[in-house]
């Protein structure tokens, strides 16, 4: 491949497995993504969604293969400087620290410089005081900004998470099922969110929820199977396409019941 | 009526009282200490009174790293046990010119180990007492959380960690004395026997200094974003792994820190009990030392000086009435601890447990609306512009 090609793309995966004792959660993936797309990875329930994103975020140490992100061999790093390299990862239930407050959430994450000594000593500079009230403003939280984040609900939690991914000014975001356990409100608004981020950072968004994944899929989408890459296309190919109709559905197209 | 919702200024008003608060309750524990106890308080109850602070002191070192990070140590007898060791290594190296310490002559060594060379010098006892058992603290700690044990395992390494040293300290007669451990009482300082009225007086006072000290460095590292972080290491630390931090070494700085506080509270201790042995090394007291901190409330500073000197008292009292019974006493404290006050004396107050406490029995604080309105952050701000201002 050239030298442009590697720039263009964000994200590269080359013949991944990943096994655990003999089960392959991913099977020889491939599959790379340009900078600046929003991605959603759909698959039924053991497709390695997950791992997929263990994998990328440093969790999970891949069996074979490798994985580029901007061109650098991101395998073997500890998960704390791939996120410094500018991967953020949003978990499937919200994550956020439940006995700091809201605010005390987005500046821990905001600190620029990471290391213990810094920390420890540096006091928050303006730009990141800035960038805390900002994005308070942003997921809708600046009336609970000194609420402990155990008070919040489940919806503004998943807000609070996601600009709490934010803060870390990220270049890829990676999203495990933003969407599960929301109202259909709060679903609607985390997609807005979503495709509002989508303007300025590259995003992998994993989801179940077929109503959600039509609303944010203005790009590809991505279908695994058994840890394998099934389809890939636009949201109207991929759901037409009758392998993905046959995973899903458990049936082929012949029966016609679906 | 909700404290925990308010607006920025508010919450700076608030800090600022708070502040304010603190410092005047903190002079006042040290009026109380310093000037009011040592008049009152005969001078073997003030001896007893110091040991029990020189024993928070190692009971905020526990907080730090349980508390906060989340992280049980079992092993800080260890720590402790060093730093009393350095000071009576010191104290016994008071002698003439030529003269070994006399428990040396027992086992027919002639000359000073080289070990105890460095303890001649009080600057540099008081140095290393503080350095050693932080840097054995750091070197325990980096192999353990870089290998990310955490939880039961970690407690259970500290342990061993414990009985090693135990067992080493109770093997090397030629060195330290073995399980005589070293005297502290009839030894001199600064020309002073170690026991007498004056030497415990200072010995006294420098536990309240030091204890006040410390808290003020707990305080320092528990508040801001080095503090919040050990919280956030405590709540979930993966999660913090994907912001961008590596734990490692928050987590082994803090460890080195606790250790070398125990280890301060551990000199204070010897000098003030008269004699360390390695049975400060038992299971049981480093146990002990995590119990004070769960009696008085994990993660709050002041909790765990409270849940000291709580249980050291009521030991004390107890078990000069009640001998016989008293342990009784003190399982049944743990026992309530554990099933009443999860969150210790100072946590359930924090939690407005003695408002839950007077609802219990109808006494209820009047709310003018529901009470979940009143505390909706929307509602309150629509109020505050409704009303101007709220004060």
């Amino acid at each position: 491949m050239n030298e442009q090609s590697t720039i263009d793309k964000i994200l590269e995966i080359e013949n991944l497995t990943v096994s655990f004792d003999g089960f392959k959660a991913l099977d020889n993936l491939n599959f790379s993504m340009n900078t600046g797309e929003l991605r959603v990875i759909i698959g039924p329930n053991g497709a390695g969604k997950t791992t997929f994103l263990d994998v990328i975020t440093g969790k999970v140490q891949p069996t074979q293969g490798r994985v580029l992100f901007k061109g650098k061999n991101i395998k073997k790093l500890p998960e704390y400087q791939i996120a410094r390299l500018g991967i953020g990862r949003k978990f499937q239930t919200p994550r956020v620290y439940l006995n700091l407050t809201a605010k005390e959430n987005l500046d821990l994450v905001s600190n620029h410089n990471k290391n213990v000594l810094p920390t420890l000593f540096a006091r928050p500079n303006s730009g990141e005081k800035r960038t805390v009230a900002g994005l308070l403003e942003t997921i809708g939280l600046d009336t609970k900004a000194n609420l402990l984040a155990n008070l919040l609900s489940h919806g503004e939690k998943q807000r609070l998470e996601i600009g709490m991914l934010v803060a870390q000014s990220p270049d890829l975001l990676l999203v495990d099922e933003p969407a599960a356990g929301l109202t259909d409100e709060e679903t609607e608004n985390i997609g807005a969110l979503l495709l509002s981020l989508a303007e300025s950072h590259s995003i992998i968004a994993i989801e179940h929820d077929m109503e959600f994944v039509r609303q944010i899929a203005n790009d590809k989408v991505t279908v695994l199977h058994q840890g394998a890459l099934l389809c890939e296309g636009t949201m109207d190919e991929v759901q037409n396409d009758p392998r993905v109709i046959e995973v899903y559905l458990g049936q082929t197209p012949e029966d016609g019941n679906y | 009526m909700n404290l925990e919702i308010e607006t920025g200024i508010q919450t700076k008003q608030r800090k600022r009282k708070n502040k304010l608060l603190e410092i005047g309750l903190i002079l006042a524990f040290v009026i109380i200490l310093a000037v009011i106890l040592p008049i009152v308080l005969p001078a073997f109850r003030l001896r007893l009174v110091g040991r029990f602070l020189s024993l928070s002191i190692v009971a905020l070192g526990i907080d730090l790293i349980w508390g906060y990070t989340g992280l049980l140590s079992l092993g800080h007898g260890i720590f402790f046990a060093l730093g009393g060791y350095a000071l009576a290594m010191h104290l016994n190296l008071q002698l003439p010119e030529g003269k070994l310490p006399d428990f040396f002559t027992l086992y027919g060594v002639k000359e000073l180990p080289w070990i105890w060379q460095p303890f001649y010098s009080l600057p540099v006892t008081i140095i290393a007492l503080i350095v050693i058992p932080g840097i054995v603290a750091g070197i325990l700690g980096y192999l353990v959380f870089r290998n990310r044990i955490k939880g039961v395992y970690f407690s259970i390494l500290t342990q061993a960690a414990l009985l090693v040293f135990f067992n080493f300290f109770n093997g090397q007669q030629e060195l330290i004395n073995g399980t005589n451990g070293l005297k502290t009482d009839t030894e001199t300082i600064f020309g002073v026997l170690a026991s007498s009225a004056n030497a415990q007086r200072a010995f006294y006072l420098s536990t309240v200094i030091c204890l006040v000290l410390i808290y003020g460095l707990c305080r320092w590292l528990t508040t801001g974003r080095f503090g919040r972080l050990l919280m956030a290491i405590r709540d979930d630390e993966t999660r913090v792994r994907f912001s961008g931090y590596n734990p490692t070494g928050y987590k082994v700085l803090v460890f080195a820190i606790s250790g070398a506080i125990a280890a301060i509270a551990g000199a204070l201790y010897t000098v003030q009990t008269g004699i360390i042995t390695p049975s400060i090394m038992q299971v049981a007291f480093s146990i002990e030392m995590v119990i004070w901190v769960a009696v008085g409330g994990r993660g709050t500073l002041i909790g765990a000086i409270l849940g000291t000197l709580l249980v050291r008292l009521a030991q004390t009292f107890l078990s000069e009435r009640f001998p016989e019974i008293w342990l009784f006493f003190q399982g049944a404290l743990f026992l309530i601890v554990v099933t009443v006050l999860p969150d210790g004396i100072v946590g359930w107050w924090q939690n407005n447990g003695w408002g839950k406490l007077r609802s219990l029995f109808g006494f209820r604080d009047r709310l003018a609306t529901y009470p979940s309105i009143e505390i909706d952050p929307d509602v309150q701000q629509e109020r505050e512009q409704i009303t101007g201002n709220k004060d």
